[in-house]
């Protein structure tokens, strides 16, 4: 009897014990603490965490080509130098992100080459293509007030890093969003043409910023651990809810109209938009979306040609190293 | 914070993720400390890649001050960094938690001599 209690300790043992520091851990997301990198955190809380924020660096960096395509045809100086400082921008907010992502174990190489290899997603959104400069007004407007909607709940996220990268961002999107609203501004205050081409604009893009928020509710299969753990504070149908109320007048002001004819605001003030295609975000999560192998061949070449220079780089810094030992040896 | 801060005693590296190939070198990893506002001490700020100290300047220029965030910029290899362990730090700093005589509300000063 007592071998066999000896046989099974130690299992057990460790299954106590994490079932203990787990409900001390759950204890610490209830009162509100933040969890730092060294902190103890269940194997499954780093997984997701990892994969979450990888992911959102993934798309920081991807979301820089559609925009990217027009930095050259920018139709102003004022647009240009706008529209390289956003680009630069979202540089930076992947690089915050890949960060937060390390104190989690894992290496930036690592997450990049998962990323290169097709093996880790990015928002679907960024495999869309950007016809017009009106497109460049819609990402700003629509695009980066979708990610404001789903960033400033993650300012207040149970991971310390995370929650802190994305205060960074929260403060640098503002901009963002509104200069893609004053390029709607202008084009929807200029010649037929230009309306035109901003309702064309918007059009194409409703439907996969729509998206953006992720799976209806009963579909999603992350939510429930991750709203427990705190990382996630709202539901994707709520922030969609949130998003929507707060364009439909920003459209209407813009006297631009949202290609849903069955939208209808409901008693409650909320406006009701039509059954979302989810077989088409299916699909461009599948690597079927208009853009999806333009893309990561984008960022394949760029890593490629860029890889003379990380080795350029480093054998500059061994050369200096062995240098200041031989100096020190004299 | 390093992700390798401290002597690791008490936490081992965790698990990589599956299925990864490590087709990239790693770069060095840098914490990057910056001076907001005269007079005020340099704060950590975030983390970064770089090859060389020269190089960590310049991409935390580029990095953190793309907004006159700073008057001045330190750089630290990540690893130069030794942390105390969260998990110790009952022992760490009850030793100050419980010298209450520390503080200037333990004294009693009548109320007729006023503020001191
Ligand atoms: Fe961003
Ligand atoms: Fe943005």
């Amino acid at each position: 009897m007592y071998t066999q209690a000896l046989n099974t300790s130690d299992a057990d043992d460790r299954h106590i014990e994490d079932a203990a520091r787990a409900a001390a851990f759950q204890a610490r997301i209830d009162a509100e603490e933040r969890i730092e990198p060294n902190d103890w955190m269940p194997a499954a809380y780093r997984k997701t965490l990892t994969r979450q924020i990888s992911q959102h660096a993934h798309s920081e960096i991807v979301g820089m080509l559609p925009e990217g395509n027009w930095i050259t045809r920018a139709p102003s100086l004022r647009r240009k130098a706008a529209l390289l400082a956003k680009v630069q921008d979202e540089c930076g907010h992947g690089l915050y992100l890949y960060a937060a992502a390390e104190t989690l174990g894992a290496s930036r190489e690592e997450l990049v080459d998962l990323m290169l290899s097709g093996k880790a997603k990015y928002s679907s959104i960024f495999n869309y293509p950007t016809l017009t400069w009106a497109d460049i007004g819609v990402i700003g407007w629509l695009v980066d007030g979708a990610a404001i909607m789903n960033q400033i709940p993650l300012c207040r996220c149970s991971y310390g890093p995370y929650a802190r990268a994305m205060i960074r961002v929260c403060k640098e999107e503002s901009f963002h969003q509104r200069q893609g609203y004053e390029i709607m501004v202008t084009l929807a205050r200029g010649t037929e043409e230009q309306k035109a081409m901003a309702q064309d604009a918007l059009n194409r893009w409703w439907w996969p910023v729509l998206m953006m928020f992720g799976p209806p509710d009963q579909a999603s299969q992350h939510s429930d651990t991750s709203t427990r753990w705190k990382i996630k504070r709202f539901s994707n149908d709520e922030l969609r809810q949130k998003f929507v109320d707060a364009t439909v007048p920003q459209a209407q002001y813009l006297g631009l109209t949202i290609p849903d004819p069955g939208m209808k605001q409901n008693e409650a003030g909320h406006w009701e938009y039509s059954a979302i295609d989810w077989d088409e975000f299916k699909q461009v999560l599948a690597g079927n979306g208009p853009c999806n192998r333009d893309r990561m061949a984008a960022r394949r070449k760029a890593h490629d040609e860029g890889a003379w220079v990380r080795e350029a780089a480093e054998a500059y810094a061994e050369k200096r190293r062995h240098r200041q030992v031989a100096q020190a040896a004299e | 914070m390093p992700k390798n801060a401290g002597t690791g005693k008490w936490r081992k590296l965790p698990n990589r993720i599956e299925g990864t190939v490590m087709a990239t070198p790693n770069t060095p990893l840098w914490e990057v400390f910056i001076r907001s506002r005269n007079g005020l001490a340099h704060k950590h700020v975030g983390s970064l890649h770089a090859s060389d100290a020269t190089m960590a300047l310049q991409n935390a220029r580029d990095l953190y001050t793309r907004r006159g965030e700073g008057l001045s910029i330190w750089v630290v290899p990540s690893n130069a960094i030794t942390a105390s362990d969260p998990a110790e730090k009952g022992m760490m700093f009850e030793p100050a938690e419980s010298k209450i005589y520390r503080h200037p509300t333990f004294y009693e000063v009548p109320d007729e001599v006023g503020h001191m």
